[in-house]
């Protein structure tokens, strides 16, 4: 089928929200590097960081084919309220608890995601959501065991259990409708955001009650919004900062 | 005093510089595994290395980066390194071989022009 203007302007801001939420939970959890807790760790979870900004990087790549500048610029030019990333991602790293959990929430939703992406009709996406499929993979393994492995003892249990209440807010605000829901969905790019929250709650309550813990009521909960759309709590402007220090010192220069 | 670094998570995470919080002590660490990788299905597993892990299944997905992260890998195995069982250096003389046992050996027979032989014939049909 022909796109309109509205499926493109839909599919740009899909690829997006991808993005830069890839982009910004990748430059998160590099903040462990070296500061993890095992030296295993410290490498597995900076490995991972890396595989996220890589896989933004594909998504600014598909966006600069659809006219968007490159991914430098997008990427490291832009102000918060620029940044279509959810609230989820721009949270400091705060302790390892804090950090393993988004890990567990985002990289589920992150891994459906991709997922139903498999049978996109826009083939560079589709590709891309074919190539880092086993990368994703491990990345959810990774999650899972450490959540089943701080499940069996009491302490770190509840101090997991505490942090699923206070981040699941703040995990369904990852899917926050866009105003382009039903072109993307008609369309065959995508199916949708209310889908893919079906999705990962059938994917991540399951598996954490398997665990031992319980999970908050999604119906009854006020997601955290606004991230979408380009509101973003305070923590998202340093952090920008911080990610383009080096840049910003002269953004014309050849690497 | 803060412990000012050049790594500016160091710096803002405002550290006493007499902290005694945080620094580890003698076997408050996990066990080992050993790692065992397999680069093509039906081949040897070789030793890689070791890892620390609480668990088994921890520690494959630490061998996964550790180890397999580049280059091609279809299997891990991971082993308790205090289940391996091994000789003792100083036995090591147990694996010596004497000189006059070669014929024991395969390459002390003349068949390798046989061998050869043979080949030339099955490529030649």
């Amino acid at each position: 089928m022909e796109f309109t203007d509205k499926h493109v302007q839909g599919l740009k801001d899909l690829l997006y929200k991808m993005a830069d939420d890839l982009l910004i939970i990748g430059h998160r959890n590099s903040e462990w590097t070296g500061l993890g807790p095992v030296l295993e760790e410290d490498i597995a979870f900076s490995s991972m960081a890396q595989d996220k900004v890589g896989q933004s990087l594909a998504l600014y790549e598909i966006l600069h084919q659809l006219g968007e500048s490159d991914p430098d610029t997008v990427a490291f030019t832009r102000n918060a309220p620029q940044f279509h990333c959810s609230q989820l991602v721009e949270l400091p790293i705060g302790e390892y608890d804090f950090s393993l959990v988004r890990h567990f929430f985002f990289d589920h939703a992150d891994a459906i995601r991709f997922d139903m992406l498999a049978t996109t009709v826009v083939e560079p996406l589709q590709m891309v959501a074919k190539k880092f499929r086993g990368e994703i993979k491990y990345h959810t393994m990774h999650a899972d065991i450490w959540m089943k492995q701080l499940g069996e003892s009491d302490e770190a249990k509840m101090r997991i259990q505490n942090t699923i209440n206070e981040v699941f807010p703040f995990a369904l605000g990852m899917f926050e409708p866009s105003e382009f829901e039903a072109e993307l969905i008609e369309a065959g790019i995508f199916d949708g955001e209310f889908a893919l929250r079906e999705k990962w709650l059938n994917k991540v309550v399951p598996l954490l009650e398997s665990f031992g813990y319980t999970v908050p009521n999604a119906e009854t909960i006020i997601p955290e919004f606004g991230g979408r759309k380009g509101q973003h709590t305070e923590h998202l402007q340093p952090l920008l900062d911080e990610m383009t220090e080096v840049f910003a010192i002269d953004p014309g220069a050849e690497w | 005093m803060n412990i000012i670094s050049l790594d500016p998570r160091v710096t803002r995470s405002h550290i006493d510089e007499n902290t005694q919080e945080g620094i580890a002590n003698p076997l408050e660490h996990f066990q080992t595994y050993e790692v065992f990788e397999q680069k093509k299905r039906g081949t040897h597993h070789i030793h890689v290395g070791s890892v620390h892990a609480p668990s088994a299944e921890m520690a494959v997905i630490f061998a996964k980066e550790q180890y397999s992260r580049r280059g091609q890998c279809v299997n891990l195995w991971v082993v308790k390194t205090a289940d391996v069982f091994a000789t003792e250096y100083e036995d090591s003389d147990i694996f010596d071989t004497i000189s006059d046992k070669t014929y024991r050996e395969p390459e002390a027979y003349k068949v390798i022009d046989r061998i050869q032989a043979f080949k030339e014939r099955q490529k030649a049909n």
